[in-house]
């Protein structure tokens, strides 16, 4: 729904939000007249796009200032997803909150629960045995291939070309047989458990696995030929929403977005969690900053993924695969069935928690498929957080998007968001 | 039958409200609200695998204006009402409506300031699915409801 | 232990920042929780402090601000700036509180640029104020809305009827 609004019609609700909206594009520049009497045309007008919107892969509204077809400002209006999970989490035991992460960036819940994981288990000093570590290192990868494949698929959409979305989704797919063999769930998996996950990779996860990391990189290479020299796709990209990596840096851009405009910024390198130090990956980065640039970076990470897939298979080692302290992880499923004290423990998990110690603090960051997803906690020494922030990648990717989209044609605005990939879910928590 | 047999072959009779109601029910273009996760099972339940194209309902609108059936999937927060509510009253009738997964239903997990509980405060629902997020499997459950509840109306008869 | 000398080499320059800065009357304090070094800065010397800290030890990326409500009298609310030196690959917070009747904060928007979206959603979920700030509006939650959600005294589920809902009749304008 694209409809042109003015200001002289008065808004139907949200009446006080919508007048703020509208005057945050004024500024000592800037002034919203409508009615200009100089251009017969009438040619600048402000645009409404979205809340409901096809192309801003949720509900990401945006207010944009036109000058013919340039955009000659943009102001986004976030919120339309707030639920705030900040403050539900504050009510939440570090383990209940689980869920909430998943459908915080709901295209790679893996990630997010890993993200939350890393973060208690580094507050309340757990130590995780290997095996589960690499259990996440496989579910963080395969969401960050399947996050990618989503972008893949509704920004080829985007600039035109709808068969691909089939496609995508075929190997989506794929991967969802794999997180419902893995974790019991398609894809909010809440598998991660604080001091390792729920449970083992089964065989026929296993075998799912190793099929795909098979399989897909030919995929990878059928949408590469269909892409990589398409005229039509290439045109549309190229010096499209350019971001220079000075202006990545200073707007806080994270994630395909710093990568693609020239700094080889990742977390995995940066700070290495789980075992990503032994890992053999390149970061690719692209120096243009444009659409493309984003567009090679994520395929490339995909490339990179399968590499740091196999690695894993390859290493995966024998051994538990959660933390065998009871006042630190929830006992196996076997104890908790069979045995008094694993019964105990498993109520004393559930009803208050792993207690990090007072006062402590933490910032932990992973590298999300969308860029730096960080965590930071406060305790209080309850069971209970006083304090978890989520540090979005989304939303501060967004705040690049606004500024990016200035100058930029009206027809490009689509494709500019599908390269920045926001997932609203997370940018409004 | 006998009409039948005195009219020939080549016709069949039946009345109007079974004609109209068949035809609606296997048409029925959805406008997605794609609010939050439910929204990619939503577009699963578009894609290769489950293919509600079977169903006559692969035309996803993103105009309210040429849509039959609102799926709201995910939960929707009180900014975001309004716009719900907007596009609903932009649809024609007749419409229905599907509220996917528990925090549609019933705000689910989200019990917090800023989500709706329950979208049925301020939408009619003819269908409810629960699931965090549902399977695609079950959309296409809800969506097999709502054709039996379209193809049970009387909607000739009663608009006249 | 090791580990400790280790950051206390990497923040070395830092620390020396510090002692200079008290020598001349500037009572920045130092704490350290998990990993990374945390300076307490008062609210007058935030922006000259993270002008320093960025101009001087290339403290260039910002990565986040993080509100906090510590539901005391007097300095209530506490900012934490989380920094990144892109050159040495450290990680430094800065934290700065705010009062409970007057909760203002000067902006670091002209600072980093991205901070203007970071003291959005901090005004929106705790109602400081930042001044000076290009654009000050809430991120989240429309204008009509007249409580911080994430104080600690406001409830879980909210306050009924503080937000609108849409009117269940149909509306004219739209379905005509």
């Amino acid at each position: 729904m694209m409809e042109l609004e003015q200001k002289s019609a008065s808004p139907t609700f949200f009446k006080k939000h919508q007048e703020s909206f509208y005057k945050s594009l004024e500024d000592k520049h800037t002034t919203l007249e409508f009615e200009d009497s100089d251009d017969p045309l009438n040619s600048r007008m402000v645009l409404n796009m979205g809340p409901s919107h096809p192309a801003t892969h949720g509900v990401l509204r945006l207010l944009l200032q036109l000058n013919g077809e340039t955009i000659e400002k943009a102001k986004l209006d976030l919120g339309y997803l707030h639920r705030g999970v900040e403050k539900i989490a504050e009510n939440k035991t570090y383990q209940e909150f689980m869920p909430y992460t998943d459908r915080m960036d709901y295209l790679s819940p893996y990630s997010n629960n890993v993200a939350l994981c890393l973060a208690v288990e580094k507050l309340a000093d757990v130590e995780v045995p290997e095996r589960a570590q690499y259990i996440r290192m496989i579910g963080a990868e395969l969401a960050r291939i399947s996050a990618h494949l989503l972008w893949l698929g509704t920004m080829v959409m985007d600039s035109g070309a709808i068969s691909f979305f089939i496609w995508t989704f075929r190997e989506r797919e794929k991967i969802y047989d794999i997180m419902d063999q893995l974790a019991g769930h398609r894809f909010t998996v809440s598998h991660a458990r604080i001091g390792g996950v729920a449970n083992d990779i089964t065989d026929d996860a296993m075998a799912l696995i190793k099929e795909f990391v098979q399989t897909f990189p030919k995929e990878l290479k059928g949408f590469h030929s269909m892409l990589d020299r398409n005229r039509i796709f290439v045109d549309r990209n190229v010096d499209v929403g350019v971001v220079s990596t000075e202006k990545a840096i200073d707007l806080g851009a994270t994630g395909p977005i710093l990568r693609g405009s020239g700094y080889a910024y990742d977390i995995r390198r940066f700070e290495p969690y789980l075992k990503y130090d032994e890992m053999d990956f390149e970061i690719p980065t692209r120096l243009e900053g444009d659409n493309l640039a984003r567009y090679y970076v994520r395929m490339e990470e995909m490339h990179e993924s399968i590499r740091i897939l196999r690695q894993c298979l390859d290493r995966l080692p024998k051994g538990p695969i959660r933390a065998n302290d009871a006042k630190q992880a929830y006992p196996s499923k076997d104890e908790v069935y069979y045995s008094m004290e694993g019964m105990i423990h498993d109520f004393m998990m559930t009803d208050t928690g792993i207690c990090p110690p007072e006062g402590a603090e933490v910032y932990h960051a992973v590298e999300a498929p969308k860029g730096e997803l960080g965590y930071f906690i406060q305790s209080d020494g309850t069971g209970h957080p006083w304090r978890l922030k989520v540090n979005a990648p989304s939303f501060r990717n967004l705040q690049v998007l606004e500024h990016s989209l200035e100058g930029a044609s009206i027809s490009d605005t689509v494709l500019i968001i599908g390269s920045i990939d926001p997932v609203m879910g997370e940018a409004d928590k | 039958m006998g009409l039948e047999s005195a009219l020939g072959e080549g016709f069949i009779t039946t009345r109007v409200d079974d004609l109209v109601g068949w035809a609606r029910a296997n048409s029925t273009w959805p406008m997605p609200m794609g609010l939050a996760c439910c929204a990619i099972e939503m577009m699963a339940f578009a894609g290769p695998r489950y293919d509600a194209s079977r169903f006559g309902s692969e035309v996803m609108r993103f105009s309210p204006r040429q849509s039959d059936l609102l799926i709201v999937a995910g939960w929707c927060s009180y900014k975001m009402s309004h716009a719900v509510r907007r596009i609903w009253d932009q649809m024609p009738d007749p419409k229905w409506c599907i509220a996917m997964g528990a925090c549609a239903s019933t705000g689910g997990m989200h019990r917090c300031y800023g989500v709706v509980q329950g979208i049925d405060n301020f939408l009619p629902v003819d269908a409810y699915i629960s699931g965090c997020p549902p399977r695609p499997d079950a959309l296409l459950n809800a969506l097999m409801t709502i054709q039996e509840k379209v193809k049970t109306e009387h909607s000739v008869l009663l608009d006249a | 232990m090791s580990n400790q000398k280790l950051h206390n080499d990497v923040y070395s320059d830092i620390l020396a920042f510090v002692e200079y800065e008290r020598g001349v009357t500037h009572p920045i304090s130092v704490y350290r929780s998990t990993s990374d070094l945390t300076l307490v800065v008062p609210r007058d010397l935030l922006i000259e402090t993270l002008t320093k800290l960025k101009e001087e030890h290339h403290f260039i990326y910002l990565v986040d601000i993080v509100g906090t409500d510590r539901f005391v009298e007097g300095d209530r609310f506490e900012i934490l700036y989380n920094l990144i030196d892109l050159k040495q690959g450290r990680r430094l917070v800065v934290k700065t509180l705010a009062n409970e009747d007057t909760p203002i904060v000067p902006s670091a928007s002209a600072i980093w640029t991205n901070a203007s979206w970071h003291e959005r959603e901090i005004f929106d979920m705790y109602g400081v104020h930042f001044t000076e700030h290009p654009d000050l509006r809430r991120v989240y939650l429309p204008e009509d809305f007249e409580y911080y959600p994430l104080r600690k005294e406001f409830p879980l589920l909210g306050i009924p009827g503080s937000i609108d809902l849409p009117t269940s009749t149909p509306d004219q304008e739209a379905s005509s």
